[in-house]
């Protein structure tokens, strides 16, 4: 038998509704998604349901016309802006976190049920909180202030477990390597340590970014008076009935898309780099 | 090198985040207890020492069925996405044979949570609605003769988002566990004898542990704190414990919202450090 046990056994029967269910889930989490995508194309006097009344590009149109659905553009580019400011943040701060973490030192407990504490805290509690610290203080809440705290609170927790999990496969020899070849402390985290964790950093990058940019409790009470766009999204809901709310649902999440295959494909061409070097 | 060095090099290096978590998480947590305990008026929170904030909302029975009913969706949404999360990952994990093909399904699965929790709402208006899909299919297939009023703004439709949304916070965890199962393990059971159920439940569910205690604890914590997924998909007939504090605060009752903050702060650190006695989390990593 186990001589054998390397060639292919037969598929047991549990197989087979395993992966049925498998393709019922998928459907259930692309299903939603697909129709208002092709309901985003909806014609120009069709409705939030189908049938399709004609095929249009109309509600993309629409979509850019300010007055009609608020400020479309202006809250897309607030968005895009805080999201590389947090992704850029969370990167440098998670990774330095994340050395420190090599080594214990007083306190180092505390930081990390800080950052489990900051991902089970509801998030309506961290809008509140910010909200309320700057309305004593009297700061005027703005997106790239109290906001940009709020969505770090997010995001730092996620940047700090994905280090914990690279360094705690990290074979430290290759450091010790560089330092006897006479590198400083800079050249060995410059040459040896970043190439090593390059792609984690980007799975780093995109986690921050896409939080950040779809982040809404958090966003609530600490934007100001300037909406980010799931502040406008959520504004839509209520008075918007028409089918250009899906077109902006196929725009933003078409976004979402292009940004995470940039991510992967930046993660394929370094471990390609990687394997010609080697 | 000298360990003082060493030791101030790693001070140096978490500051950034220490500094981040004390003044937008720690010191906003404690402004909001301090808070609970202030008056307020038509326009302003007035520094002072009260209890009332709490009186009125532990003595309210309005609070006592806001949170039962908060409770029941996070222990029907901790259900099935348990149920869901525990198959997907069982599949995954022991049924895919190649790593190739892992990866790919878990992309697969990953992808949808990097999107809009708003527009996955939204999502469901077509399907689900008075003209949607699913009463259309079962109009035609002479299963009903009315369209359904349940599926869209009830309990059933915020449930279903949010399982729709949180499944993947139970996959992953639960995929991860079970990818450290060592394989032996499971052949030696079936060498014994075991049939697939038996290896099951006495090998791969107690060893896949800690990523179920992890999974249920993102699940139930982000959805007893959620008030978006209620709102909407509820259309505004249910509510939930996030969703009262949001009307607080849309009122400017802020001492009041922060009251019921404080509560449901405590609600939800209780349930987590039921769950972690299951789990250590810093072992999962």
């Amino acid at each position: 038998m186990a001589l054998f046990s390397k060639t292919r056994e037969r598929r047991p029967t549990s197989f087979y509704f395993l992966a049925a269910f498998f393709a019922l889930f998928v459907l259930f989490l692309y299903g939603p998604m697909l129709t208002i995508f092709i309901l985003s194309f909806q014609g120009e006097n069709g409705g939030l349901t189908f049938p399709m009344n004609g095929f249009s590009f109309h509600w993309f149109g629409n979509l850019f016309e300010q007055q009609a659905v608020g400020d479309f553009g202006g809250s897309f580019s607030r968005s895009l802006k805080l999201g590389l400011i947090v992704m850029v943040v969370t990167v440098v701060v998670s990774f330095m976190a994340g050395l420190a973490f090599r080594k214990r030192f007083r306190g180092d407990s505390v930081i990390f049920y800080l950052a489990i504490a900051s991902l089970i805290v509801p998030s309506i509690l961290i809008s509140l909180g910010i909200g309320l610290l700057f309305n004593i203080v009297e700061w005027q809440p703005q997106w790239f202030t109290s906001a940009l705290g709020a969505h770090l609170t997010w995001t730092f927790p996620f940047g700090l477990l994905i280090m914990f999990a690279v360094f705690n496969r990290f074979d430290p020899s290759f450091e010790e390597a560089a330092r006897d070849l006479g590198a400083s402390n800079w050249q060995t985290i410059q040459y040896v340590v970043l190439p090593m964790v390059g792609p984690s950093l980007i799975g780093v990058a995109m986690f921050s970014f896409t939080l950040s940019y779809d982040e809404f409790a958090r966003t609530l009470m600490t934007a100001g008076a300037l909406n980010t766009l799931p502040l406008e999204i959520y504004g839509m809901t209520t008075n918007v009935t028409t089918p250009v709310l899906y077109a902006l649902g196929t725009v933003t999440t078409g976004f979402s898309f292009l940004v995470i295959a940039l991510a992967l494909g930046t993660v394929a061409i370094m471990r390609r780099r990687k394997g010609q070097k080697a | 090198m000298a360990s003082d060095t060493s030791k101030r090099s790693s001070y140096f290096l978490i500051s950034p985040m220490a500094l981040i978590f004390a003044v937008f998480l720690v010191i906003p947590l404690l402004t909001i207890v301090v808070v609970s305990f202030w008056d307020y008026d038509e326009y302003r929170i007035l520094p002072d020492f009260i209890f009332e904030n709490y009186e009125y909302l532990l003595g309210s029975s309005v609070t006592w069925s806001i949170y039962l009913n908060t409770l029941k969706y996070a222990v029907l949404t901790w259900f099935f996405t348990l149920v869901i999360g525990f198959t997907v990952a069982y599949f995954l994990a022991f049924h895919v044979r190649s790593l190739t093909w892992q990866i790919v399904f878990f992309m697969l699965c990953t992808i949808p949570f990097w999107t809009s929790n708003i527009i996955r709402m939204i999502s469901w208006i077509p399907f689900l609605g008075r003209n949607g899909l699913l009463n259309s299919a079962l109009i035609n297939l002479g299963i009903v003769d009315q369209p359904l009023e349940f599926l869209l703004f009830s309990d059933f439709a915020v449930v279903l988002a949010d399982v729709h949304l949180y499944a993947l916070f139970m996959v992953v965890p639960i995929f991860n566990s079970m990818m450290r199962i060592d394989r032996s393990l499971v052949e030696a059971a079936r060498d014994a004898g075991a049939s697939g159920f038996e290896t099951l439940k006495s090998v791969i569910v107690p060893l896949s542990k800690p990523g179920i205690a992890i999974g249920s604890i993102f699940v139930i914590t982000v959805v007893m704190g959620d008030f978006i997924t209620v709102r909407l998909m509820s259309g505004g007939q249910s509510a939930s414990v996030g969703l009262q504090i949001s009307n607080e605060i849309g009122l400017l009752q802020y001492p009041a919202a922060a009251a019921s903050a404080v509560v449901l702060l405590i609600t939800v650190l209780l349930i987590v450090t039921a769950l972690l006695r299951l789990v250590d989390i810093r072992k999962e990593l």
